[in-house]
């Protein structure tokens, strides 16, 4: 199924004209996709293997990447799931001089209604991660995937391979069936900070319930670009739920969100604070400092503005440079040249802290 | 309950300082219904069906407001009926004392949402005739929106029909929180008849249909009310995608009561994304932010507050809606925006002008006084 020598070559990761080309970066967002649900086979017990063939079950029906769309294959690049650690070596860590990647596993056990089989794929993924990607590449970091509709058994999941030292956070998908500041996930940022784990929450999902307030949009197109309202919910409810004052070491990435909405979104909440905060009296500071301090952004898609001088504007509002980390979101098509993958008119500084810094900081790296 | 009558104390009037080129429009005012006040436009089935079943939506979406009603303290008539029920304490308490030149009535009945069409739709045509009696007829500063039973097209549609030639209606209502996102087919019929009556649409705040975030139901009313430009967003979204505008190019949309600082980058996101996946759409003529700077409007109560100046000034040149920005209060809601505070005192006085009053006389046809 999967091409040996690593596929065809892509012409995004050819980073010649890279602005930034010498400094070291970090890639927060690599897609390490399953090619087929046979390939967890031999991580799974007898019983859930017996279990998938007898029912036919084919893995998750998430499709928030529905296979032949542009925006999951870069047109120069090569299906996600033929995307093997041959081709990630060659077309994105030596090229890109990359001196970490993030492996984002995008397989949507949280789709899964039967909670064990959910466990059971994800304790799957998670060693096919260690044995196909962490230990044969130093470079490569992953996201544990949990469970994380059922917190219990997926705080069993990060007990059981929590302290492999590949493993920089959790990882589960925006949309949800309840807000992830909900205490009915407690249990899962308490084995994250005891395991100094990240906690990563990933464009996509399906749990069941509406991807917006107002029912179900027609197309992939509403529904991809109408995520960064679910991230938004997200934000929100981490924020005004408490999730930071129960667990102040708890460190949150938004993957493949965009950013430029969150002043509008500080700002708005903020404001709500100042007339409801009896609503939630435990928060001590404006909501915005809570997102400052705990919340970072993967870079890719920007979304940027046509006038690159707005999007500097952008950053400036969100009166941080700690916020924003360096990604591709290879394989999937978020910019067309290399110069595209960091905006050209970031000042050096801000650029390096992008690149390299904020992530080596935010993942203890 | 309060009935304090603290008019005069906790606001000042500004009616000494405004003068007439000062006048506002004010795009968001809820007028209430009192306790039986629909009785007299109901059929006598109606009224014995609003007497035994009352109102029923998709319940299960209430979260206890900031305060009773979602009311201003000081909004309780002292006649004892509800905030926004009495006209002649309005008209005091809001439409002399900040010196209203006109002012959209925005009821908010959940006509729309009843699980019963028909009654829904009884409702609708209940509110629509109450609204002219009691409110427009007696009060020339007032206009109305028309509800209707938005959930169905046609029953919609009817309704639109009845009421589209009564020069005291303005808009047609709808609501943030949909069943399905307002570009869908399903909602067609309504665009129809607002085209030929020429009336703009207005999506309020609020709503219950389903979860009211695509991540499920959160645990705080500030989650609900601060979380409500999420349903603005698709809908946004849901007009462009779907083709609406290019189905009925003369269709104008006020957003209300959603804020504006997030629309900026909703239409960075949505060109950006556009570009990628455009083969799914092939029909759509025009990129997305280009309809949407046409087509919408947005009332700016509740107005974000950026905690520096450059900041709300960036935000201006990135919209790039001068003309569309309409001044609103939400009386008599809590989080009421008052005409002399909302909007930041460094504004020029152009678009400060046309916030207050130009751009809704525009989208609205209301002449000069």
């Amino acid at each position: 199924m999967r091409k040996e020598d690593g596929g065809a070559p892509a012409k995004l990761s050819t980073p010649t004209q890279f602005v930034y080309a010498g400094i070291q970066a970090i890639d927060c967002d690599i897609h390490n996709e399953i090619p087929s649900l046979q390939t967890l086979f031999p991580y799974m017990s007898d019983f859930w293997c017996d279990y998938c063939r007898n029912s036919g079950f084919r893995g998750p029906d998430a499709n928030d990447y529905p296979r032949g769309s542009p925006l999951t294959t870069h047109p120069d690049a090569i299906p996600p799931w033929e995307v093997d650690l041959p081709h990630i070596r060659e077309w994105l860590l030596d090229r890109w001089n990359l001196e970490y990647g993030i492996l984002n596993c995008a397989y949507r056990v949280q789709s899964v209604h039967n909670p064990d089989l959910a466990a059971a794929l994800a304790q799957a993924i998670n060693d096919w991660q260690i044995e196909h990607w962490l230990e044969p590449e130093p470079r490569l970091r992953a996201s544990l995937v949990i469970p994380s509709q059922v917190p219990e058994l997926a705080a069993k999941e990060i007990e059981r391979v929590g302290e492999h030292p590949g493993f920089v956070q959790v990882i589960m998908p925006v949309r949800s069936r309840t807000p992830y500041g909900n205490r009915f996930y407690h249990p899962i940022y308490e084995a994250a900070v005891r395991h100094h784990l990240a906690v990563g929450i990933h464009y996509g999902g399906a749990p069941g319930n509406q991807p917006s307030p107002t029912g179900w949009p027609s197309t992939y197109l509403e529904e991809y670009s109408g995520m960064t309202q679910v991230f938004q919910a997200q934000v929100i409810s981490l924020v005004v739920e408490g999730i930071f004052n129960q667990f102040p070491e708890l460190r949150i990435v938004l993957i493949e969100s965009g950013f430029t909405w969150l002043p509008a979104v500080m700002w708005r909440i903020d404001k709500e604070w100042r007339g409801l905060r009896n609503n939630t009296p435990w928060l001590k500071r404006l909501p915005s400092d809570y997102m400052r301090e705990h919340i970072r952004f993967t870079l890719q898609p920007i979304d940027s503005p046509p006038n690159p001088k707005e999007l500097l504007q952008i950053i400036g509002q969100l009166e941080s440079e700690e916020m924003l980390m360096f990604s591709t979101d290879y394989p999937h098509w978020q910019f067309d040249t290399p110069t595209d993958a960091l905006p050209p008119e970031l000042p050096r500084q801000l650029a390096h802290k992008i690149l390299w810094e904020n992530a080596r900081a935010f993942y203890q790296l | 309950m309060e009935n304090t009558s603290n008019l005069g104390r906790t606001l000042n009037s500004g009616k000494e300082v405004l003068k007439n080129e000062n006048a506002v429009v004010d795009c968001d005012i809820h007028n209430s219904v009192p306790p039986g006040g629909l009785s007299p436009y109901l059929s006598k089935n109606w009224k014995e069906h609003h007497k035994q079943f009352g109102l029923r939506s998709r319940i299960g979406g209430y979260y206890p407001r900031a305060l009773l009603n979602a009311a201003r303290r000081d909004a309780w008539p002292p006649s004892g009926l509800p905030p926004g029920a009495d006209l002649g304490f309005m008209q005091k308490q809001l439409l002399d004392a900040w010196n209203i030149e006109y002012g959209v009535l925005n009821p908010l009945i959940a006509v729309g949402e009843q699980l019963n069409l028909e009654y829904g739709a009884a409702l609708a045509k209940a509110v629509n005739e109450w609204q002219i009696a009691e409110w427009v007829e007696p009060e020339p500063r007032l206009r109305a929106s028309i509800v209707i039973p938005y959930e169905d097209g046609e029953l919609a549609a009817e309704e639109i029909h009845r009421c589209g030639e009564n020069p005291g209606f303005v808009q047609i209502l709808l609501i943030a929180r949909t069943r399905a996102p307002l570009g869908n087919r399903k909602y067609w019929k309504i665009y129809e008849a607002a085209a030929e009556y020429e009336l703009p649409i207005g999506i309020h705040f609020g709503g219950v249909a389903g979860p009211i975030t695509g991540a499920g139901w959160p645990s705080y009313y500030i989650e609900d009310h601060g979380g409500m430009p999420q349903a603005f967003h698709t809908q946004v979204i849901s007009y462009v995608c779907e083709g609406v505008f290019d189905r009925f190019p003369t269709l104008r949309v006020a957003l209300i009561e959603g804020g504006f600082a997030w629309l900026p980058p909703l239409i960075w996101r949505l060109d950006a994304t556009w570009k990628k996946l455009r083969s799914e759409i092939p029909k759509l003529q025009r990129k997305p932010s280009e309809y949407i700077r046409e087509h919408f409007w947005l009332s700016t109560q509740p107005m974000e507050e950026p905690p520096k100046r450059e900041y709300f000034e960036q935000l201006l040149e990135q919209m790039d809606m001068d003309d569309k920005l309409m001044f609103a209060t939400d009386y008599p809601h809590w989080d009421f925006d008052s005409p002399h505070r909302a909007l930041p005192n460094f504004l020029k006085p152009e678009l400060r002008r046309k916030i207050l009053a130009d751009n809704a006389r525009a989208l609205y046809q209301f002449e000069k006084k």
